[in-house]
């Protein structure tokens, strides 16, 4: 499949998202509700195969949490960009997909570490690198007085 | 007599404790400040449980803060062993955002660094493999080979582990007039040492025995854990960036991704090793062919990519590195992250290592070469 | 006093008189016991502290390095600035160890030592004790030292220690009887269990040689098994490093570390004494049969210079093991031992007894 067809396919296939075509890859915007069911259907679709979840990483934009998955499929070797948004900051909750691709229950741990984001149905959600008690430093409205100087 | 009897009929009533060892965070073969909670019973492992962390340095919350030329520096704190590759993942990637085409000099430097890099990292594993297996002669073998290459580093760029070598639109400085010379001779030389590690560690029946049939990581596992590198492709999963992707000279060169189905722990270590000798290979072709011209483009003084999202991949020793640069058009990054190969190699120690003894947590945990702050960042 | 470097009986013997001469029967035994106490004291401290020495040097020649240069000419005094650092170091315990056994097992180990020191033959007329069943003390009293390695682990309070000696006492238990066994092949040979009896027997040639494959597969099979026994070599299972940190001892710091250390280097010292005495003649000087000019030559050279050239040459080669091979694994120690060394071993002990009894020995 061309890079083209992928981006029709995916339109077509996931009328709930939004599909474009990024800088590099494909993007494909989907709505919080349909993340789990669209990773399974990423993961398992034969002409999609996406098994192999090379990044996952979070961003604090300043309306949106965003959540961004890099998916490859080892055997057709085409790439996605899956991205979830959720616009709660206080307490912000996504799907897990570490049931999806296992890789992601330790990076899910990252940024829930780093952006408090959390995750549903994560057999184990705790910090990683953190303390219990620390802030999420990844985020933008983060403040530490003692560490960060402002200039 | 009737009790033994009682005894060894109830036999699997015994109940035998599980006890947990904190493996590290200082600890002879973790290699670093990493710790594993390990569930132990008598010598067989249970349960895995890495605790990261201990040198996270917050390079990531760091780079929103400074330049994008700056943020090259903060990569080869993460995996200090393949220092270049990492380097040039930014550079390549703030290239790309700029769409900047760099001179084909640059290329083929880049490349053959990061070979170098690759063999340098390669042989302070297989040293410390030797080690983490008791043999401790190993160790002395690999420092004396990669002394070389370093020697070659500091004369390149003036520094022998953190390389900083990579800038955005080329190489910081033009190669010394004895850089290829220098090369070709590590090469002949190693060329001549590669056989002395088959010799030492390799044929070694004690070393095949340790290390055959442990460790097994199926294909599946593989590309669902994410274990890329050498340790993924001695499962069959087939992950060279330079093959998928290739950046750099690597269109230009001839070569072969090394794999393997087993998925035990001597294929990693044998991957690693033909590998080793895949990088010479590469070398030779680039090493007489550098074209000449600039080392650099000219870059504005201040790097501002344009809004968006840019991701790079890069083969490094470990396996795969990514960047993700969120830019919002400003001169600091609005968001950086690392994809980091040992992050999520390190998280399938568990699925490998369960079931099997200690002294096979400790084989398993060097064929996966962890370098901690690539996995802490 | 007669002083003759080739027999040390007549001067021990005159030692004896001349004392007795001038002291009452208990002081002269007195007397004698703090002579040979403390000469073997000193001879361990010397000579350990030369093993370890020497160890880092053949370590350092294997690993193309120069080893300890500084201290000293060519590094001679390292070892002893080691051992007073090692002395001046503070003594760490564990807060919930146990400290009557934390504190008595470096003991037990190091009196083991001494034990089995006790009966091996340095030269003629220079062993203290001279059993009837030499062999058979060495055998009991060296196994005395595991006891030491298990409390070190028990009581240190650390699961490190608590795996370093559990291992250490499978391992030495089940090597034991490999140590045993061969040495039980060459007892046959011999017909005694005597230490002197059985240097004396290889005074024409060594019973390496006497005996055949039977006693070649013998002696390797000691070397391997002492290697296991001494927790040395691929064989360190109790104290690897990269696995237990440094397993038994682990908690043990400043000179009670040191005797640790030491006792392992003067058990390697045993048994390769052990070899030297059983397959390799003892004292007694390299013989060919009809050779009478090289047999003369070779007689010249002393006893002590003689025995001490064997036991450097099987150290060297105990030092080769473990400076060329990784470490083994726990299950494929104990099957080596059960599988393959044991079923050997009582084959061989039928080999050697076929041998004796058709007088095919030489």
């Amino acid at each position: 499949m061309t890079n083209e067809e992928l981006q029709a396919y995916l339109a077509g296939e996931f009328s709930n998202a939004e599909v474009k075509q990024g800088k590099q890859y494909i993007e494909m915007l989907v709505r919080a509700a349909d993340l789990h069911e669209t990773a399974v259907q990423l993961k398992m679709a034969p002409v999609l195969s996406f098994d192999y979840l090379f990044c996952l990483s979070g961003v604090d934009y300043p309306d949106t949490m965003q959540v961004v998955y890099h998916l490859e499929s080892v055997t057709h070797r085409h790439i996605v960009v899956l991205k979830v948004n959720t616009a709660d900051r206080v307490d912000p909750l996504l799907d897990s997909v570490s049931d999806v691709w296992q890789t992601a229950k330790y990076h899910e741990r990252e940024v829930y570490d780093l952006l408090g984001v959390k995750f549903n149905n994560h057999k184990d959600l705790r910090r990683l690198f953190l303390d219990d008690t620390w802030g999420f430093p990844l985020r933008k409205d983060y403040k530490d007085e003692v560490r960060i100087v402002e200039r | 007599m009737s009790e033994i009897k009682e005894i060894i009929m109830h036999s699997d009533k015994i109940h035998t404790d599980e006890y947990l060892v904190n493996m590290g965070p200082q600890h002879p073969s973790t290699h670093g400040v990493l710790r594993l909670l390990v569930r132990l019973e008598g010598e067989i492992v249970h349960n895995i449980q890495p605790h990261v962390g201990y040198i996270h340095s917050g390079i990531e919350k760091m780079c929103e803060a400074i330049s994008y030329p700056q943020v090259i520096h903060l990569t080869d704190r993460m995996d200090y062993l393949s220092a270049h590759m990492n380097n040039e993942a930014v550079a390549l990637c703030i290239e790309n955002a700029l769409q900047v085409e760099v001179p084909e000099r640059v290329k083929y430097i880049r490349t053959i660094m990061d070979e170098l890099s690759r063999l340098a990292s390669h042989q302070l594993w297989w040293c410390v493999m030797g080690m983490d297996l008791g043999a401790l002669t190993t160790f002395f073998y690999g420092l004396r080979d990669r002394e070389h290459i370093l020697d070659i580093f500091e004369e390149t760029c003036g520094a022998r582990m953190t390389l900083n070598y990579s800038v955005p639109g080329g190489v910081m400085f033009d190669i010394h007039p004895n850089f290829q010379k220098r090369v070709k001779d590590f090469i002949k030389e190693f060329r001549k040492k590669l056989p002395e590690y088959d010799e030492l560690l390799t044929g070694n029946v004690i070393f095949q025995e340790r290390t055959k049939n442990i460790g097994y990581l199926s294909l599946e596992d593989a590309i669902a854990w994410g274990v890329t590198g050498p340790s993924g492709r001695g499962s069959g999963f087939s992950c060279d960036v330079r093959k998928h992707q290739p950046y750099s000279a690597y269109p230009l060169v001839q070569f072969e991704e090394k794999l393997d189905t087993k998925g035990d722990t001597f294929t990693r270590y044998r991957l690693r090793i033909e590998e080793m000798h895949e990088s010479l290979h590469i070398i030779e072709q680039l090493i007489d062919n550098i074209p000449e011209g600039d080392f650099a483009v000219k870059m504005k003084g201040v790097v501002k990519l344009p809004e968006g999202e840019f991701y790079q991949r890069v083969e490094t020793a470990r396996g795969e590195f990514g960047v993700y640069i969120v830019s919002d058009g400003k001169k600091n990054p609005y968001r950086v992250k690392f994809r980091s190969p040992g992050f999520s190699n390190l998280f399938a120690l568990n699925k490998m290592a369960a079931g099997h003894k200690i002294a096979d947590l400790v084989a398993i945990m060097s064929t996966l070469d962890l370098v901690i702050p690539d996995i802490d960042r | 006093m007669g002083f003759n470097i080739y027999d040390f009986s007549g001067m021990t013997h005159n030692m004896h008189l001349w004392f007795s001469e001038r002291m009452s029967p208990t002081a002269t035994t007195i007397v004698e016991w703090t002579i040979i106490g403390v000469s073997y004291m000193l001879f361990v401290a010397l000579f350990g502290l030369f093993l370890v020495y020497a160890e880092r040097k053949v370590c350092a020649a294997f690993q193309q390095r120069l080893g300890p240069t500084r201290v000293g000419f060519w590094g001679l005094l390292q070892t002893i600035a080691d051992f007073i650092k090692l002395l001046m170091k503070e003594l760490i315990m564990p807060k919930s160890a146990d400290r009557f056994l934390y504190n008595l097992a470096p003991f037990i180990v190091m009196i083991a030592t001494f034990l089995a020191m006790a009966v091996l033959p340095f030269a003629k007329g220079l062993q203290t004790l001279d059993f009837d069943i030499g062999i058979f003390y060495v055998t009991a009293v060296s196994s005395v030292g595991v006891i030491g390695i298990l409390l070190a682990g028990w009581s240190s309070n650390n699961k490190y220690s608590l795996i370093g000696a559990m291992r250490s006492g499978a391992q030495i238990l089940s090597y034991e009887l490999s140590v045993s066994l061969s040495l039980v092949t060459i007892i046959i040979l011999a017909g005694s269990m005597q230490l002197s009896v059985i240097v004396e027997s290889q005074r024409d040639s060594w019973f390496l040689f006497k005996g055949h494959i039977p006693s070649l597969i013998a002696f390797v099979i000691f070397l391997i098994a002492g290697t296991a026994e001494t927790n040395r070599g691929p064989f360190d299972l109790a104290e690897a490093e990269s696995e237990l940190t440094a397993g038994f001892h682990t908690e043990y710091s400043g000179i009670k570390f040191a005797f640790f250390f030491l006792a392992e280097y003067i058990n390697m010292f045993i048994v390769s004494a052990m070899a030297v005495t059983v397959f390799l003649g003892g004292w007694m000087p390299l013989h060919f049969g009809s050779f009478e000019s090289f047999n003369v030559v070779m007689d010249f050279i002393p006893p002590l210079v003689w025995f001490f050239m064997k036991v450097l040459g099987v150290i060297f080669l105990i030092m080769w093991f473990k400076w060329t091979f990784p470490r083994l694994r726990v299950d494929q120690i104990l099957t080596l031992e059960w599988k393959y060394l044991l079923p050997i071993n009582l084959i061989n002990i039928i080999l050697m007894s076929l041998v004796v009894l058709t007088k095919f020995h030489l």
